[in-house]
């Protein structure tokens, strides 16, 4: 169906396209276009005024035009900079050094349902083009962003080849519906829930392909896209064609990475003395007879260097009056866990012609990819660190060579509860997955022809993405050996539809110095999934009983329909206002709870204008004041306020006489839930002194957010179930965000830029209850590993999400360390129990800080960029479990392996709820260096090239005592990641 | 002129896309699951919905063994299920078990240190109240108008009013389970909608006699003893649970009902139960053979109905690297429960030569005095190591698990010797209509099978009037019933569960035991339901 529209779409520029030809008597002009500093500026656009003309310049900003001989204006633009004309009547050879003295302002940003001229922004929005995106080996386009933009955290979830990021933009204004941000690729917002078979939807979008990211982090930027804006919103804009001669450019990079540091772990020699003593000290041989011989590095096992290459064609220009970009991309990484891979395959296509004399502007973008993933079993990440280094890995037995701990007596079959043979886990399993994806959308633009100001705006998308999978565990694999391996199939397809209808009208009014732009629009959205169920094999390929579905497949979709409103008024250059609502009917809720309406208002004001019109030194200065609601009902349930009934698997059936029967069972419901909505308030200033020399802005926020969507108990018998997400609860979010750019030097040869980023965030829920309770501690919440149910968070009134809630660790005076199990009597009622839990700091950083560099000397540049989190804590759930002796001398009977932790310690037995183990892990991570050197033209001048060379994961300043103190879970548990490589990358660009 | 055709086009374009959007529809449904009226539409789905009722006391949730679980935001094998759950309760802060684990809060029941945040008697509090909730709906939905409405009739008709009495008692049977371990209660009826208020609470003696007239109400409707098929609760339920709610009135109300207790009990043995010979079969994968026996099970199947919480947590959790013996191969022993010295100290001869009821010995642990002795609680070699549920069958036939992980062994919730024990101690506490030689021979009948059919060398196990007396009933009960679930209820109604009355290995945390608070007679109302419902209360001293 999707495509179908988008078919229809696409025919009518197509029929259009077959009606033009052009022709004419040409001149040519050439030339270079640079910066102040002298050097070439790429990717700028010379047009001819006033026509479809045009092309843009190569990397060291030269350019060749074809004309009529009887033109007379070129117009030279570039992002960044103030556009300039040049007359050519006479001449055909320019130079033109383009100046960046006011050029911020007239940049063009890309913000919601259209474009805006930086200076006429009243929203806080942060646009970063490739210029500012982070260098190196980058595999999903998120990446680009890290430490770039202030109040944006972006932690990706470890090193694994194609996984993914949580991304936060002011910190999360939800507990239990989702905290990711909008993502809106080409006017298209797009399936951010993931799909089965992919790490990371965001993975599917070549970073090569992206223009601009914008960032909209106020509600005056964001309320725009209504009940699925509370958390932000980043708009992908995709490189589109440029008029003039086809060009290419072709980049390819090849990376190396490999583990900078293993886990710190006992060694097989340890390990004997430890136990051999404790034999001698006990007199219980136990475990001295479980010992081995050996001295395995089990890390040392599972990890490999990772390589990988990154390829892209690209060819934009115009064919015929069509202007275009298409693009190829080919990416293959390996991880640095063995087996671990990820490939893509990229396409995309961006169509940009004009009709009617430019009345109808079109623009047709479609990206195309393909991902395949190797899954690394990463269980093997946590095995390693805990087997047995006194053990070989190879060993002849049943379970294909791979060393395993056996039951005792002549079953050989494995202990159940024992940890297994790392590398078996990843060898001996075969994951393999590969997802589809297409986005694309048409465009249309139509002013009217009898009433010109009027526009007429059409956006027909589709994104649509198709997964699936295989999932192979060998039939010798010791965790499956009851059913001798285990084969399973999945699949899942997503397709999402989008049709919008709108109206813009633009007018300057000269008389009264001003201008204003209305816009209003229809539009309809639907998401719908396809999950198809399959029943797992074992021995034999004999289908394993328990895994046969009770449905071959299921539909969950849900739809969107809403209706949108803009105003824009600039009076005298001074003063700007913006006014928008959305109206928004979603089928997640009843009919009574569908309808929401999500209104903003920003004003700014150009204090430049007003009062340093003629200073020198301020280059710009504007006051921008922002209030707006926006909504969330993204990570609920489709069908929450509707009464279900359900039916149970095989495995859940009751015996009746000799028959048994699968259950029916009622489902909770909440017939009045609705959207949660976020309030937000923003003052920002934007400033630039000196010539841009220094420039940057400061916001301050407030986000209140009401009607939380959060999982709350529920009074006992009053519903089918004992929690339910439900609208209770408030939760508030503040905070500061700076952002700085220099150039401290400036002159012909030499260029050195520096940019920081600041952000200040505290979130606190204000409420959680809907009866008053003054007894009320919390909800429980971030479950552990180890024991089971252990709960190490709280969702308190008055605190953070995830606030720890542990005990207080008593400590020895003597010897510094911890005592067993021995904690503070918090209320002083004279015993130690779950009343004696406080709450003790929180995951979520207090501040967030980015830093990245340029110095460039004539044709060389040298980069650096880094992020760091600072007032965040973890719980250390690695040597809660591992730092203990019980770790080694496993009560099952077998040995495994302890954290050094255990040395400091002493721990006996797992202590898992104590103070002990939250961290501060706060850290400045340098992301990386990058080198790079502009050969200038090749091969006959028929090329440019540039060389890079970049070291990614270059290093991390923490006092954190686990391996990596970023880690992306909201809950701060930090439980063996995949440890995030070291990656050094060399490319090649050519441009020709 | 082409371009006016070309903007004509366009914009009917765009009105047709525009308005065939709007003419969509925001109501959609779901394509798997049922809605109320397709759920109820035909006699099928009745008996999916009272399938739910009864497997709401074996299961977890919707998938077996875990997942889609009724009870949310808690472990869903330990603390949501009704058997783990209960045995945990009933049992755990008893001489007859205790656990190696550190799994949250779970040591606190052995050492009386439970508050009213623990999340395993949240779980606990959980369970009766969604099942009565479920048991709600059934109710409201087999009304007889609905049955008319959707043109139900004649024996389908019949069979489902039949069912409504069967998940009354259910009904009373789970709040029974309320009464006893936290004494006041949520209360809710069919008259109770779903979503509209916040349920009240009711006292504890106004419970007894709510289950009292429930059980008495149904009591003519529900099938005669045995006469119904396997596994559905029949009259000789209702007049079981009927006598262990009369043994336990005086705990309950204040007002002791042992004349009820006899009659109550004396209607179930009269009813044509007979003891199965051997005892140890009573737990064993094929015990759905002793119907004569057991009157009430909760069925099990190593296929069907698998949890971590039924009687599948019994094989995994008693056992260690001894698992064989269980009949446990997938999955292992977990290592986790046994039993206090005080349980083996009760049996004369804790070998089971010739108490067979005393099952303890296995291949990795004994019974001897050291080996009984918990000098550390955490470790799992410490203790008496009960053998008493396994699943192996007695035929020795294959069990229903291939991989031998999940239990067939059905949960005796009532026996025809709690029946003896229940007439015994009523006579022996003054209660009229009883006969005291009768009770001496109920409880030689029980000892006559114990000892394997015979009193033993010399007639050991034969007692005589003269030894009869309320604590060698509370003995035997304990002998006969442990880890059935009975042994917090017996120790309230003795009075010696936290007095220093008696004491055992680590009660109250201590090595040699000690005298706790009396408040722990009762569990505390969780904390989280007192935040979601102001109707409820807390039990005194929490």
């Amino acid at each position: 169906m999707p495509i179908k529209k988008l078919l229809q779409a696409l025919i009518l520029p197509a029929l259009l396209f077959c009606c033009f030809s052009s022709f004419a008597q040409n001149k040519t002009i050439t030339g270079k276009i640079t910066d102040t500093q002298g050097v070439g500026l790429s990717n700028a656009t010379v047009s001819l005024k006033n026509s479809t003309i045009g092309t843009t310049t190569a990397t060291d900003g030269t350019f060749s035009l074809s004309v009529p001989a009887d033109a007379t204006t070129l117009v030279i633009s570039s992002v960044g900079f103030a556009p300039q004309e040049i007359d050519i009547t006479s001449i055909t050879n320019i130079a033109v050094t383009l100046s960046t003295n006011t050029a911020t302002m007239d940049e063009v940003v890309v913000v919601a349902y259209g474009t805006r001229r930086k200076g006429d922004l009243t929203g806080a929005v942060t646009s970063i083009t490739p210029d500012d995106f982070q260098k190196g080996q980058i595999a999903s386009s998120e990446q680009l962003l890290v430490g770039k933009v202030a109040g944006l955290q972006i932690t990706n979830g470890g090193g694994s080849a194609g996984g993914g990021s949580k991304i936060r933009i002011r910190g999360g204004a939800s507990l239990n519906a989702s905290n990711d941000p909008l993502i809106v690729v080409d006017g298209v917002p797009v399936e951010s829930n993931g799909i089965s078979g992919s790490g990371n939807l965001l993975s599917t979008i070549n970073p090569n392909d992206i223009e601009s990211m914008s960032v909209l982090k106020d509600a005056s930027a964001t309320a725009l896209y209504g009940s699925r804006a509370s958390n932000g919103v980043i708009i992908i804009t995709t490189k589109k064609g440029s008029r003039g001669k086809v060009k290419f450019n072709f980049n390819t990079q090849f990376s190396m990475g490999e583990v900078p540091e293993f886990v710190d772990v006992l060694t097989g020699d340890e390990i004997r003395q430890l136990i051999n003593e404790d034999a001698a000290a006990t007199g219980n041989n136990t475990y001295k007879n479980l010992l081995g011989t050996a001295n395995t590095n089990w890390q040392e096992a599972i990890y490999q260097k990772a390589y990988g290459t990154d390829n892209n064609i690209s060819a934009s220009g115009s064919i015929g009056m069509v202007p275009f970009r298409a693009s190829v991309g080919y990416s293959d990484q390996d991880g640095v866990l063995k087996t671990n891979n990820f490939k893509r395959t990229t396409g995309a296509l961006n169509l940009n012609p004009k009709f009617f004399n430019d009345h109808l502007s079109v623009n047709v973008a479609l990206k195309l990819s393909q991902t395949r993933h190797r899954w690394a079993n990463e269980g093997a990440v946590g095995n390693a660190v805990t087997f047995d280094p006194t053990k070989p890995i190879y060993e002849s037995n049943k379970y294909g060579g791979y060393y395993e701990w056996l039951q005792t007596g002549s079953n050989n079959l494995p202990i159940d509860l024992s940890n297994r043979n790392p590398l078996a886990l990843l060898e001996l399993r075969d994951n393999t997955s590969r997802v589809n994806r297409f986005i694309g959308n048409v465009q249309l633009d139509y002013k009217l022809h009898f009433f010109p100001d009027l526009h007429v705006l059409l956006n027909v998308g589709v994104d649509d993405a198709n997964g699936k999978g295989d999932d192979k565990i060998d039939s010798v694999a010791a965790t499956n050996y009851r059913t001798r391996g285990r084969f399973s199939h999945y699949a899942q397809v997503k397709e999402n539809t989008l049709v919008d209808v709108s109206l813009f009208y633009d007018k300057n009014l000269p008389t009264l110095n001003s201008k204003i732009d209305f816009l209003v629009g229809h539009s309809y959205q639907e998401f719908v999934t396809k999950v198809y169920n399959y029943a797992q094999y074992g021995r034999d390929r004999l289908v394993i009983p328990t895994s046969i579905p009770n449905f071959a497949w299921d539909k969950p979709e849900y739809r969107l329909e809403s209706y949108f409103g803009r105003a824009n008024i600039n009076i005298d250059q001074k003063y700007l206002l913006t006014a928008t609502l959305r109206r928004d009917a979603s089928s997640k809720f009843s009919p009574e709870n569908r309808v929401g309406y999500f209104p903003s208002l920003a004003f700014a004001w150009r204090l430049k204008e007003e009062l340093f019109k003629t200073s020198r030194a301020v280059t710009d200065l504007k006051l921008r004041l922002g209030w707006g609601v926006t909504g969330q009902q993204d990570g609920i349930g489709y069908y929450s306020y509707l009464p279900r009934y359900t039916l149970s698997s095989p495995a859940a059936q009751y015996q009746f006489g000799n028959n048994f029967y699968n259950f029916i069972r009622p489902e909770g419901y909440d017939p009045s839930i609705k959207w949660e909505t976020t309030t937000t308030q923003n003052i920002g200033l934007d400033f630039a002194f000196i010539q841009n020399r220094i420039s940057g802005a400061v916001d301050v926020y407030q986000k209140k957010t009401e009607d939380l969507l959060s999982e709350v108990p529920v009074a006992p018998g009053a519903n089918f179930v004992n929690k339910i997400v439900t609208n209770v609860g408030n939760i508030e979010n503040k905070g500061i965000e700076i952002s700085l750019n220099t150039v401290p030097v400036r002159n012909e040869n030499f260029n050195w830029e520096l940019g920081f980023n600041f952000t200040y965030n505290e979130t606190e829920i204000t409420n959680l209850l809907k009866n008053e309770d003054p007894d009320f501690r919390g909800i429980p919440v971030s479950g552990i590993s180890g024991g089971t149910g252990n709960t190490i968070g709280i969702f308190a009134i008055g605190y953070a999400p995830y606030t720890f809630d542990v005990f207080k660790q008593v400590y020895d005076p003597a010897t510094g360390r911890p005592i067993e199990g021995l904690y503070e009597d918090i209320n002083r009622d004279g015993q130690i129990d779950e009343a004696d839990r406080y709450f003790y700091k929180k995951p979520a950083p207090d501040f967030l800080l980015g830093a990245s560099t340029q110095i460039n000397y004539k044709d060389f540049s040298l980069g650096a960029a880094g992020h760091g989190m600072f007032g965040n804590y973890q719980y250390n759930n690695y040597f809660s479990n591992n730092g203990v002796i019980r770790a080694v001398k496993n009560p099952i009977n077998f040995i495994g392996n302890a954290s050094r932790n255990y040395l400091e310690s002493g721990m006996e037995n797992n202590q898992y709820l104590t103070d002990y183990y939250i961290e501060n892990a706060s850290f400045f991570r340098i992301d990386n260096i990058n080198l790079g050197y502009n050969v200038g033209k090749i091969f006959r001048d028929a090329a440019s090239m540039r060389i890079t060379a970049s070291v990614q994961n270059v290093a991390v300043f923490t006092k954190y005592k686990g391996l990596d103190p970023e880690i992306s879970s909201d809950q701060g548990i930090d439980n063996n990641i995949y440890p995030r490589p070291r990656t050094y990358a060399i490319g090649f660009n050519l441009d020709f | 002129m082409k371009s006016r055709t070309i903007k004509h086009l366009f914009i009917i374009g765009i009105a047709v896309i525009s308005l065939a959007s709007c003419a969509k529809r925001l109501d959609l449904y779901p394509v798997n699951d049922l809605t109320p009226a397709t759920a109820f539409s035909t006699p099928e789905g009745y008996r999916g919905v009272l399938a739910k009722i009864y497997g709401g006391l074996s299961s977890t949730g919707n998938q077996g063994p875990a997942g889609a679980s009724d009870i949310q935001g808690l472990d869903e094998g330990s603390q949501s299920p009704f058997i783990r759950g209960f045995f945990n309760h009933q049992e755990l802060p008893t001489d007859e078990a205790v656990v190696s684990w550190n799994d949250q809060t779970i040591q606190n029941f052995h050492n009386f240190r439970w508050t009213s945040s623990d999340p395993f008697i949240l779980g606990m509090y959980a369970r009766p109240i969604y099942n009565i909730t479920v048991i709600n709906e059934y109710l409201r939905e087999a009304a007889d108008a609905k049955l008319a409405e959707r043109g139900i009739t004649g024996s389908d008709a019949t069979a489902i009013k039949t069912s409504v009495a069967e998940v009354r008692f259910l009904r009373a049977f789970n709040y029974w389970v309320m009464m006893d371990l936290f004494g006041k209660s949520t209360f809710i009826t069919e008259e109770n909608l779903i979503g509209t208020e916040l349920p009240g609470q009711i006292e504890r003696a106004e419970l007894f006699n709510y289950i009292e007239q429930e059980l008495k109400a149904i009591e003519t409707e529900l099938a005669a003893p045995r006469s119904s098929e396997y596994g559905r609760v029949d009259q000789g339920s209702a007049w079981a649970l009927l006598a262990r709610i009369y043994l336990n009135a005086g705990v309950y109300t204040g007002t002791p009902k042992y004349t009820e207790a006899i009659t109550y009990a004396k209607k179930v043995i009269d009813a044509g139960y007979t003891l199965s010979a051997n005892y140890e079969e009573l737990f064993m994968a094929d015990n759905h053979k002793h119907s004569n026996e057991i009157i009430f099970p909760i069925t099990n199947d190593g296929l069907r109905t698998q949890s971590f919480g039924n009687t599948t947590f019994f094989i995994h959790a008693a056992s260690g690297d001894d698992h064989g013996e269980y009949g446990v191969v997938g999955g292992g022993g977990w290592s986790g429960y046994r039993a206090t010295s005080a349980l083996g100290l009760k049996f004369e001869d804790r070998t089971g030569a010739t108490d067979k009821r005393a099952l303890f010995t296995t291949s990795k642990f004994g019974t001897s005095d050291a080996q009984m002795q918990i000098p550390d609680v955490t470790v799992f070699a410490n203790g008496l190591h009960v053998r008493k549920y396994r699943n192996i069958r007695s035929d020795g036939g294959p069990v229903s698990d291939v991989n031998r992980e999940f239990s067939d062994i059905d949960f005796p919730v009532f026996r025809l010797p709690e029946m003896y024990l229940i007439y015994a101690e009523a006579v022996l506490r003054g209660g009229s209509g009883g006969d005291a030689g009768l009770a001496l021979e109920y409880m030689n009948r029980i000892r006559f099978r114990a000892y394997g059919n015979s009193y033993g060398p010399g007639d050991v196990g034969r007692l005589t009037s003269g030894d009869l007396n309320l604590q060698l009933v509370l003995d035997e009960r304990a002998r006969e019933l442990y880890w059935e679930g009975h042994r917090r209820t017996d120790l309230v109604r003795y009075d010696q569960l936290t007095t220093s009355t008696y004491l055992w290995p680590w009660k109250g945390g201590v090595s040699s035991g000690t005298a706790v608070d009396p408040k722990y007679k009762l569990y505390p109302i969780p904390s989280a339901n007192l935040s979601a419902n102001p109707n409820l209360t807390q039990n005194q001293g929490y």
